[in-house]
């Protein structure tokens, strides 16, 4: 009974160290593909498209409906302190410092992140992937590559999109509906934002990028070592749910950890 | 090497977790010929073909390619040994996002400096050579199982491989579609004199394109110099295998 139990214990011990070794031997090689030529502009051009301009909508109502509940749950908290003119720092502070690349990520997490999951975890259950190794094609340049270049551009574009909508809604919501005054609004705004707060943004932005290309690329390319996955459509299936819960995980455990780096 | 075998197999093992597919098996692939392996499924024919294309790494044992051991080497070493390689995978394996044209032009595009002109010409050209022109714009999706097939072929013929490996090239195909594979396996392999070794469970027709016929049973190989040999083995265990699979003596040489 210990026995079997230790033995169980190995065996999970074993299979995890391996898939985390996997795992970051994966992620050197997508880096390298990035800078070894020849380059497939025409590749990242369409990932850019796909990951950056057809995220732009869901950004657009997610960042607006943030910003307006911001504003909502800013004014009635500032208000038992007779602080509202303080709405438009709180706002802004938070979208930029953490609700801005947090959310673009969990929303390019499910929107691209799956996509790419299910499209690499296809293509090795296919023999795609056997294929291009097989043409002496190196699947990280050819494939992996314009997907992490592509995210690490779009996600720092559609962070900052995120964070206008964002302050945008919560305008909407404390000045224009709550009736919090404009100027004091926009001069909370302006006297508490300083650089450094867009700065740590955009870098988190660039870091959950590569988070999640990383987590989505990476358990497809390995759909067929991950234990318990299972074959065929099923096993993709299952392989992109886990990508988007692991990338989703990922993504607040870096937070947590970027925050604090850069406080 | 010896008699020429441009790829050998020394004392290969391959396991997948308690269960052994290959144990200790040695084969020769002779330069210039065409070795069809057979054997039931599950025996490990598709698993030698990623071993000797460096897609697994055997347990034990070496694959060797003229002599270099490809289980020990670096990637780029490997990439070289693999440029001189044409695959046919079962499912042929076209990408799904490209057109034909694209998946026919990929090794050209990615492996030689050719201008967009002299690729298209030869893009062209091989699609016409295997009956594809018309279907350039299309993509896998909209093709059937043979001419996804004949598109995997044109893709692995482009860049005039030395050595042509074909992974159940004709499962899922009717009669006549069948026909049509090894017909053009013939022609190509006429035209470009490439080794090949098809790996198939297409008994006994495709022991008509056999020079030397390979059986891989419960981890164990024989190799013969003909599918003649084969059938006239006095080993217990080929005399069962040609019971089973087949009836009447076939000659090697090409389909008539």
């Amino acid at each position: 009974m210990i026995l079997e139990s230790l033995e169980r214990l190995g065996d999970w011990a074993t299979y995890w160290l391996g898939d985390i070794g996997r795992m970051g031997r994966f992620l050197g090689a997508a880096v390298r593909g990035v800078f070894r030529p020849p380059f497939r502009f025409r590749a990242l051009l369409g990932q850019l498209r796909e990951i950056g301009a057809n995220s732009i909508g869901v950004i657009f109502f997610t960042a607006l409906f943030t910003g307006m509940v911001l504003g909502l749950q800013g004014y009635y908290t500032l208000r038992k302190f007779g602080s509202e003119g303080m709405l438009g720092s709180a706002v802004a502070l938070s979208l930029l410092r953490e609700l801005g690349p947090v959310l673009t990520a969990l929303m390019v997490t499910g929107r691209a992140g799956s996509a790419m999951c299910a499209e690499v975890g296809i293509m090795r259950n296919s023999e795609q992937l056997d294929a291009l190794e097989c043409m002496a094609v190196d699947p990280f340049r050819y494939l992996i590559a314009p997907k992490l270049l592509a995210t690490v551009i779009a996600m720092p574009a559609l962070t900052m999109i995120f964070n206008v909508v964002g302050i945008f809604g919560g305008y909407i919501a404390g000045v224009e509906l709550l009736g919090v005054s404009s100027g004091a609004f926009m001069s909370g705004m302006e006297g508490s934002v300083v650089d450094r707060d867009i700065v740590m943004g955009l870098v988190k932005a660039v870091v959950f990028g590569v988070v999640v290309v990383w987590v989505c690329t990476g358990r497809g390319y390995f759909v067929h070592r991950i234990r318990g996955a299972g074959f065929g459509a099923e096993g993709v299936s299952r392989i992109t749910t886990q990508a988007v819960v692991i990338s989703s995980i990922s993504v607040l455990v870096w937070d947590y950890i970027l925050t604090a780096v850069l406080l | 090497m010896k008699n020429g075998a441009v790829i050998r197999l020394d004392e290969v093992s391959k396991g997948f977790g308690s269960q052994l597919v290959l144990n200790r098996i040695s084969m020769d692939v002779p330069r210039g010929r065409t070795t069809v392996i057979v054997g039931g499924s599950g025996q490990g024919k598709s698993v030698t073909l990623k071993l000797i294309l460096g897609l697994m790494t055997p347990d034990s044992g070496r694959v060797l390619v003229d002599g270099e051991d490809i289980t020990r080497m670096k990637k780029r070493d490997l990439d070289r040994v693999r440029s001189r390689f044409g695959v046919l995978f079962q499912g042929a394996a076209l990408l799904d996002s490209l057109s034909v044209f694209d998946n026919v032009a990929l090794p050209l595009q990615e492996r030689t400096s050719l201008g967009r002109d002299e690729i298209r010409d030869r893009v062209m050209a091989t699609l016409e050579q295997l009956g594809l022109t018309g279907h350039e714009n299309k993509f896998p999706a909209q093709l059937s199982g043979g001419m996804k097939k004949r598109v995997g072929l044109a893709r692995a013929l482009q860049l005039e491989p030395e050595i042509m490996l074909f992974d159940e090239p004709t499962t899922g195909l009717d009669p006549e579609k069948t026909m049509e594979i090894y017909r053009l396996f013939s022609e190509t392999r006429e035209r470009f004199g490439y080794t090949a070794v098809i790996v198939s469970h297409d008994i006994p027709k495709v022991f008509n394109l056999a020079d030397q016929v390979v059986v891989l049973n419960h981890g164990r190989v024989w190799s013969f110099a003909s599918p003649e040999e084969l059938q006239l083995s006095d080993d217990p265990e080929i005399v069962g295998f040609v019971r089973s699979t087949m009836g009447t003596i076939y000659r090697s040489g090409g389909v008539e």
